[in-house]
């Protein structure tokens, strides 16, 4: 039993839960990283949802950010102003997941315009919450693939702050951490001292010049360079759990 | 107008009598424009979106909104989330702007120059983000239930209702049902606007269908999906206006359009709440 890609990177996004308390869940993988992580590795682990939720025990996997499965058995629910302000700009997010349309080597990610914002070529969503989850939760872990169109030299627009902005500005001094890690179907990547990302694992199978074929930019390497091990059965089969959870809730 | 709800609690009901109506040149402000906003700007209700998240959650792209802004005739003003959140909450507070801490090192504030900084009085160098209030001439949310004197109760993810009604001169609520002022009493911290700042209610069982209604019916996740195809084709999309929205009298032909079977798969099981004594005082 091989892994998709998108079942690597929910099982890499899973690993870096390890012993977290507080997760700001987005949609999509990054929500399947977190339902799993929460089975296996991190076990005391709060899934903090922007619709409001805090401690949910979802018994399916959502399509929306906002359903009546994250409410039901969760410990809290509350507004979204109590749950931005207090929560996530008062600091007590430790891990908040995004994804994105485009990256660059700052970390600063684009969710709003392929193009100019003015006359785009495609309109993405936008921020949501993601502007001042990249700000607020003390790290940030990106789960995205990876292409020459999505590893950008420039990224079109700057939704959400990496470590410095293409023109240069610095991230301002009362921000979190940013981004700490960016995951995708072909490794996992950190963040030098001086904001750069930088290759510190392969998976298992993937070649070094995968790496640079899916590039916009030469990205530096963590040595020694890792590999991750494929992931365990044990591990595929909660994840596909998870999506068999998903088919069954979707009425037909 | 902002028609609010978080995923949860969004007045469909309200948007398609909009829609009846050939109302049209409405600003229409809602962090997710989700469905609602995309049927109402086919059916040509808009001329600007106030918005903080474009898409279909978990699907895709609104296509009809995406198509207006492609032809120029829509116009757009952006936030994030926290930004959209703390507009309501300075026009509700009769607050000239509200401060966040967000939008540093983006472009959000180059795309919208109402995005500005203030710097703190306290604390020399430390730049705040604002955004300016935002009080809609009407809000219109939806809501599990309410009395005849209009105070309002929500379970389940209350979102921003209850500062986008605050923030407006008039307020709808829309509900599932109308209950006994008694109900309301039994249990006030339950309610998310007392009826003294409620215009109106409307009772429209199933009104906020495919999104959900906490306790009383699951969100239409098949419908969501099935919307990425007839929002992609402006002919289909007409089609489906004319048959469910433009065709059909109100909610009721609506519920009754979508068939028994339909509204029974999205009923959940009971899983009540425990309750709580407040106490009788003397």
């Amino acid at each position: 039993m091989s892994a998709t890609p998108d079942e690597l990177m929910v099982a890499a996004a899973a690993a870096e839960l390890a012993g977290v308390r507080t997760v700001f869940v987005g949609i999509g993988l990054p929500n399947a990283a977190a339902i799993l992580a929460r089975r296996t590795v991190a076990p005391d682990l709060e899934l903090i949802y922007e619709s409001g939720v805090v401690g949910a025990r979802p018994s399916r996997l959502p399509d929306s950010i906002g359903d009546p499965a994250l409410v039901s058995g969760a410990t809290a629910t509350m507004s979204m102003h109590d749950l931005f302000a207090y929560f996530l700009q008062g600091g007590r997010i430790e891990v908040g997941m995004l994804g994105a349309a485009q990256v660059d080597r700052w970390g600063n990610l684009n969710t709003t315009v392929i193009g100019p914002y003015a006359n785009p070529t495609v309109r993405l969503p936008g921020s949501g919450g993601a502007c001042e989850i990249a700000l607020n939760a003390a790290r940030v872990i990106v789960v995205m693939s990876q292409s020459p169109r999505s590893f950008v030299e420039r990224v079109d627009f700057v939704t959400s702050p990496g470590h410095r902005h293409p023109d240069g500005r610095p991230r301002p001094a009362w921000a979190g951490g940013g981004p700490d890690t960016v995951i995708t179907q072909l490794g996992v990547y950190r963040f030098g001292t001086d904001g750069e990302m930088e290759l510190a694992a392969l998976h298992d199978g993937v070649r070094d010049a995968d790496v640079d074929a899916a590039s916009g930019w030469p990205i530096l390497r963590r040595q020694p360079l890792e590999t991750l091990n494929a992931p365990n059965p044990d591990t595929l089969s909660a994840i596909h759990s998870l999506s068999g959870a998903e088919r069954e809730a979707a009425p037909s | 107008m902002a028609i609010e709800g978080f995923t949860h609690l969004i007045s469909f009901a309200a948007g398609h009598e909009i829609i009846r109506q050939g109302r049209h040149n409405l600003t229409l402000a809602r962090l997710t424009p989700d469905l609602v906003y995309d049927q109402m700007v086919a059916a040509g209700c808009a001329r600007k979106l106030i918005f903080s998240w474009l898409g279909n959650p978990g699907v895709g792209s609104l296509h009809a909104v995406r198509r207006a802004i492609e032809g120029g005739g829509l116009e757009l003003e952006e936030y994030s989330h926290f930004g959209m959140v703390g507009r309501y909450v300075a026009g509700a507070a009769h607050l000239p702007f509200y401060p966040l801490r967000s939008y540093a090192g983006s472009d959000l504030p180059a795309a919208n120059p109402l995005i500005q900084w203030v710097a703190s009085p306290y604390a020399p160098g430390d730049d705040v983000a604002v955004v300016p209030a935002l009080n809609p001439d009407v809000t219109i949310i939806h809501a599990q239930r309410a009395d005849a004197e209009g105070n309002v109760q929500v379970w389940g993810l209350v979102g921003v209702q209850r500062e986008a009604a605050m923030a407006a001169e008039r307020v709808i609520a829309v509900v599932e049902e109308l209950v006994d002022t008694e109900v309301i009493r039994a249990d006030p911290d339950r309610t998310l606007l007392p009826g003294v700042v409620v215009t109106a209610v409307c009772i429209e069982p199933y009104g906020a269908h495919p999104s959900f209604a906490q306790g009383y019916y699951d969100r239409d996740n098949a419908f969501y999906r099935a919307w990425d195809p007839i929002s992609r084709d402006p002919g289909l999309l007409e089609a489906w206006l004319d048959e469910w929205v433009r065709g059909i009298r109100d909610r009721a032909g609506y519920v009754e359009k979508l068939g028994p079977e339909t509204v029974a798969a999205l009923r959940p099981k009971p899983r009540p709440s425990g309750s709580v004594d407040y106490g009788e005082y003397s």
